[in-house]
């Protein structure tokens, strides 16, 4: 019985050693493409919001971390050019009909929104995900807006009297959304100092 | 030996279909089902985790003793889950993408260890590579044809995004046949997987009813 306990213990134990080495090797060969490719991934998104005329920097390259109005950690990538902070871009979040919606959003040093993409959401297939870029061209419509336009009591869906469209069958993922880009301009206009410094 | 090997491909593909016969990887077939797209690719994935592993298994099998051999196959399957994981994150990114979040839900599918099980375990290398490889691509196909009615009925497209995982030459599959509109959100939603599925697992039964076969069920330990 001791002998047999042995044996099995020495068998699974080979296949885990075996198995192990295995992946640690493939970890290894494929560890420089994985990253290579989350950096591609991180500029797509980046660049997808902030236009490439505005800066002459390596965005991934240029961050600052910094804690958003609900003690979240985010990362605040800088667009500079000739050394000048021209705009920045960092991701917020607004809450949807299914959980949270992460947005990634751009910014010039005047407070203009230069895009808003998003990232992740939980929202109903063909009602609330029209937020996406693929599926529709209502995220766009933010470009250009600031603070102060539209005015305050306009920043919001046309259901809560302000001036954005909701969707046939889902108001409250564009709610959502529009108080997320409302909250992270007003997050810029809060902290520009900190987040345009040069250092 | 000829007919060991067209039983095999049978059983894979129809007679003894993982989804549509024997019912096991219900969680990816619910889950990733909402396109034919989706369908394929989850299909695929899991057809190469079930040859590699099935392979594996039979290469070993006088190896592996009877008190350890269920968490020496989950070793296995998880670490070639793993294996397909890092290696489609690295070199085929854009399918990763769209299929990555349900890469590791492969290890939780009860069909590469129930063919472990029943077959590879006691069988020689080459045969159990096949049926690893053919219950992977019934499986695939009964992926891809519960996919293609969700997402017809669903979303009115048929194979959309399947130029994101077949490469820019395959553009020619993404078809629009009702305009979106007019798709039935619920068939895309989960109560539509567990109706198609139940619908497709009537039709095929009754297919095998009117060619005079036996109806086979929960035939995962069947002899093959």
């Amino acid at each position: 019985m001791k002998q047999g306990t042995l044996k099995h213990a020495v068998i699974l134990g080979t296949f885990c050693l075996g198995f192990g080495l295995l992946l640690a090797v493939t970890d290894m060969v494929t560890a420089k493409d994985i990253a290579a490719r989350a950096l591609e991934d991180k500029q797509n998104s980046l660049s997808q919001v902030i236009p490439d005329s505005i800066h002459d920097n390596n965005l991934v390259a240029d961050s600052v971390a910094m804690k958003d109005d609900h003690g979240k950690d985010i990362t605040v990538y800088r667009a500079r050019k000739d050394g000048k902070v021209s705009g920045v871009a960092y991701e917020i979040y607004g809450s949807g009909y299914a959980g949270e919606i992460k947005l990634m959003m751009g910014v010039d040093a005047q407070g203009n929104v230069l895009g808003v993409r998003v990232l992740a959401h939980h929202e109903t297939p063909g009602l609330g995900d029209k937020i996406e870029e693929k599926k529709g061209d209502w995220i766009l419509r933010f470009t250009g807006l600031s603070l102060g336009n539209p005015l305050p009591d306009k920043w919001k869906v046309k259901k809560d009297g302000g001036q954005f469209d909701q969707f046939a069958g889902a108001t409250i993922t564009p709610r959502g959304v529009v108080s997320a880009i409302r909250g992270g301009l007003a997050f810029f206009a809060a902290h520009q100092a900190q987040m345009t410094e040069v250092n | 030996m000829a007919t060991q090997y067209r039983t095999i491909v049978r059983d894979g593909l129809w007679d003894n279909n993982g989804v549509f016969s024997m019912l096991l990887g219900m969680c990816p077939t619910m889950a990733m089902t909402t396109s034919a797209t989706n369908g394929l690719g989850m299909g695929v994935a899991t057809a190469v985790v079930m040859a590699a592993s099935s392979l594996l298994v039979a290469t070993f099998r006088n190896r592996i003793t009877q008190e350890v051999r269920i968490p020496v196959y989950i070793l296995i399957v998880a670490a070639m889950v793993t294996l397909v994981d890092l290696c489609m994150n690295a070199w085929m990114h854009e399918l990763y993408k769209v299929l990555g979040l349900f890469i590791p839900l492969i290890v939780s599918n009860c069909l590469p260890l129930a063919r472990l099980e029943a077959f590879a375990a006691k069988e020689p290398v080459l045969p159990s590579f096949l049926d690893g490889l053919f219950m992977g691509i019934g499986f695939t196909i009964a992926l891809t044809a519960i996919g293609a009615v969700r997402e017809i009925f669903g979303s009115g497209t048929l194979f959309a995004d399947a130029s994101l995982l077949l490469g820019p030459a395959f553009k020619f599959m993404e078809m629009r046949l009702m305009s979106a509109d007019m798709g039935v959100l619920m068939m895309i939603l989960p109560p539509g997987g567990f109706l198609v599925t139940g619908l497709l697992v009537v039709g095929k039964r009754m297919l095998d009813v009117r060619a005079g076969k036996a109806i086979q069920m929960g035939g995962a330990h069947s002899a093959a």
